[in-house]
């Protein structure tokens, strides 16, 4: 098994490009069983493969060939396998194998339903690169290429300018964090020598001090890829506006996988981190903030992907706290969890939205409870997990990266009380969601109940969102060991009791409507507020100021070519001449004649005047 | 040697008028028949005052140069009455500023 792991990114890989090629001429049937069985088939290989690992624990390392050798920098198409890399492709092929076959009914009118298998086969092939690399050079190649996967469906309806704007958005703004990234493996090359992750981390720890400044500047520049990919501040304006994608590919893609990229990618490298404490704080900040910013937001909006999008904003935000505090593994396996349970709440939303003719809006919706059973009870324990109810799978996540993040010198105690904060918001506004949209007086009808195909995927991911939380992810080799050490019992506690109230406070406001915030709401401060995080913090406005409006003013600017314009002079004078003199070419002979005369007369007379001075 | 002697200056002249009255016809003739009838009497203006010259310093040259004009002058004539008769065979007219394109 070992020497055929090339084989789990090879399989969708043949299959999206099977798609590509004889999409048109495939029959829908058969391009639901390619698209789906490709995946499947990777999951099985990772399942056998996750077996053996269990068995002996043993890392594998296969060089496939040398992509390129210049000047001492030879980057492999190779692999490396740990219990890090077990964990992700488990989810990337697991969860992504449950998105496939959810997707065949979901869309199944769409005519270009070849076209989107083959996307996301592509996509499965280069996420599983991106976690499979053993190097930064090809880590960075999946990264770019479930970039462009996610563009593509972003996009998928392009036939809307709206999508296709939003695919710009998301491609753009990831850019940004990319060229950072680019930068960082540039500066990490030039002073180590290597892109191979582990040399270039027993190297980093043999040249350089813990604190010193290279180190901190390269992971810095990490973090930016990792900002941009996953959707944190300030570079996380692209995820809501994503949500323009067919509803699988948002489960898949900016939920489950790509999203956490970044969380991966720090984690990978945890290395280096460890020797840069600055950056470490850093990505705890940036972590904590998100987390808070995307919680408030996703407290007032309508639109049910876009409560999602924020709330897994939010979540990637924890993950970053547990890596900043140097929870590696509690990170790891919140991805994990989240992408159960984030997973199982967009594909319930996507039916959802399928079965009551695309509507988004969860002021619409109401009463589904008993029209739609599968996608209720998904949605109960998606939140459940999600507001990290006791004994769900979020909660054993969340609850270790709070713990740990108590433990931390200094601002422990504080990034604990704010990672509270934002627990009790997350299940305060998941459970605004699940009161609203399935109980009370019912405002649309749905047409129809899911079929099988959507609700096999639902029941399997209610499961592990259930019982996720007991999984032992394999990363102890992986990672450092933590100290062990527990905090009081009351943070403990304490912990524990707070999404309970948040839930609480959910049912009081938005089923029995015993606690009336409607005067709240509608005062002026409330309104304020609530029309500010319902903007997302009015970033979107701020950065549509201070970089698009510019940025198309210039672009205007330019369209005139006013460099060109210079040159323009110097043909438009040449063209007024060449007007002037070419009325003289009248082909009258006799005017010729005159003028030859005339300028004759002329010549000699001037002549003969300057002769007189000479002679 | 004696018999007339003319001074140069009158014979410059009568060239330059020759010149002048040729040139003036090249100009306000319309005819193509009396343009070529004015350039004729304009190098017949140039040959007489190299001839005269040639007279005046004792040289040959004047004579020879005639000699080259005058050759050159039937040359003229002969293709200048060759375009002529294209002249109206394809505008029927001898008329120069009918025909003021090129092509016909």
């Amino acid at each position: 098994m070992s020497e055929t792991i090339w084989l789990i990114p090879l399989i969708p890989l043949l299959s999206s490009v099977t798609l590509m090629l004889f999409g048109s001429r495939l029959k829908v049937s058969q391009i639901g069983i390619l698209g789906v069985a490709s995946v499947g088939i990777a999951a099985l290989l990772t399942l056998l493969l996750a077996v053996e690992f269990m068995q002996n624990q043993q890392v594998i390392q296969l060089s496939l060939w040398t992509w390129m050798e210049v000047a001492g920098f030879a980057p492999g198409i190779s692999f490396y396998f740990d219990g890090l890399t077990l964990v992700m492709m488990s989810v990337i092929t697991g969860v992504g194998f449950l998105i496939h076959l959810f997707s065949t009914e979901f869309m199944e009118k769409d005519p270009s339903y070849a076209r989107y298998f083959a996307y996301l086969n592509m996509f499965v092939a280069a996420m599983l690169v991106l976690v499979m690399a053993d190097n930064l050079l090809l880590l960075y190649l999946g990264w770019e290429g479930v970039g462009v996967c996610s563009y593509l469906l972003v996009g998928f309806w392009y036939q809307h300018n709206a999508n296709g704007h939003a695919a710009r958005k998301a491609f753009i703004v990831t850019r940004i964090g990319d060229t950072a990234m680019a930068l960082g493996l540039l500066l990490l090359f030039t002073q180590l020598g290597t892109l191979d992750i582990q040399t270039m981390v027993g190297e980093a720890n043999r040249t350089w001090q813990v604190g010193a400044t290279i180190p901190t500047i390269a992971c810095l520049l990490l973090v930016c890829g990792a900002v941009g990919k996953s959707a944190q501040l300030p570079l996380h304006t692209w995820l809501p506006d994503a949500m323009a994608g067919p509803t699988p590919v948002s489960a898949l893609i900016h939920a489950a996988t790509m999203v956490t990229a970044g969380v991966y990618l720090i984690a990978r490298t945890h290395g280096l981190f460890l020797l840069a404490p600055t950056a470490m704080t850093a990505v705890a900040i940036i972590g904590i903030t998100t987390s808070l910013m995307a919680a408030f937001t996703a407290l007032m909006q309508t639109d049910i992907k876009r409560i999602l999008a924020y709330s897994t904003i939010s979540q990637i935000g924890y993950m970053f706290l547990a890596l900043g505090v140097g929870a590696w593994s509690a990170g790891i396996f919140h991805l994990m969890t989240h992408a159960f349970f984030k997973a199982l709440l967009f594909l319930g939303s996507g039916a959802i939205i399928h079965c009551l003719h695309h509507e988004h809006n969860i002021f619409k919706m109401g009463g589904l409870r008993t029209r739609m059973p599968v996608t209720f009870w998904s949605f109960m324990i998606g939140s459940a997990a999600l507001a990290a109810l006791p004994m769900t799978s979020g909660f054993f996540s969340k609850d270790q990266i709070l713990l740990q993040a108590y433990q931390l010198p200094d601002i422990g105690p504080g990034l604990w009380m704010a990672g509270l904060l934002g627990a009790l918001l997350t299940a305060i506004y998941s459970f605004r969601l699940v009161f609203v949209v399935f109980f009370g007086k019912a405002n649309t009808e749905p047409d129809k109940d899911t079929g099988w195909r959507m609700a096999v995927p639902l029941s399997v991911l209610c499961l592990l969102a259930m019982i996720g939380g007991w999984f032992m992810i394999p990363v102890s080799e992986v990672f450092p060991a933590s100290d062990g050490s527990h905090p009081a019992h009351w943070v403990e506690y304490v912990s524990i009791s707070v999404p309970i109230v948040g839930v609480l406070i959910a049912y009081l406001i938005f089923y029995s409507g015993r606690l009336n915030i409607d005067g709240l709401v509608s005062s002026t401060l409330g309104r304020r507020l609530g029309q500010f995080w319902l903007s997302g913090w009015g970033i979107d406005w701020f950065y549509d100021r201070l970089f698009v409006k510019p940025y198309y003013g210039l672009a205007n600017v330019l369209k005139s070519e006013p460099i060109d314009a210079i040159y323009g002079l110097i043909v438009a004078i040449n063209q007024t001449f060449n007007h002037w003199l070419s009325v003289a070419q009248s082909g009258r002979m006799r005017w010729y004649l005159a003028s030859m005369v005339a300028g004759l007369i002329l010549v000699i007379t001037v002549a003969a005047n300057l002769s007189v001075g000479v002679l | 040697m004696d018999g007339l002697n003319i001074p140069l200056n009158h014979i410059l002249l009568v060239s330059s008028l020759l010149f002048s009255i040729g040139m003036l016809g090249l100009m306000i003739r319309r005819n193509i028949i009396f343009i070529l009838m004015s350039l004729e009497v304009m190098l017949n203006a140039a040959a007489l005052a190299f001839v005269a010259a040639g007279a005046h310093w004792g040289q040959p040259d004047g004579q020879i140069v005639f000699m080259l004009i005058l050759t050159v002058a039937a040359a003229e004539v002969a293709v200048g009455l060759g375009l002529v008769l294209q002249v109206q065979k394809r505008f029927k007219t001898l008329d120069m500023d009918h025909a003021n394109r090129m092509q016909g």
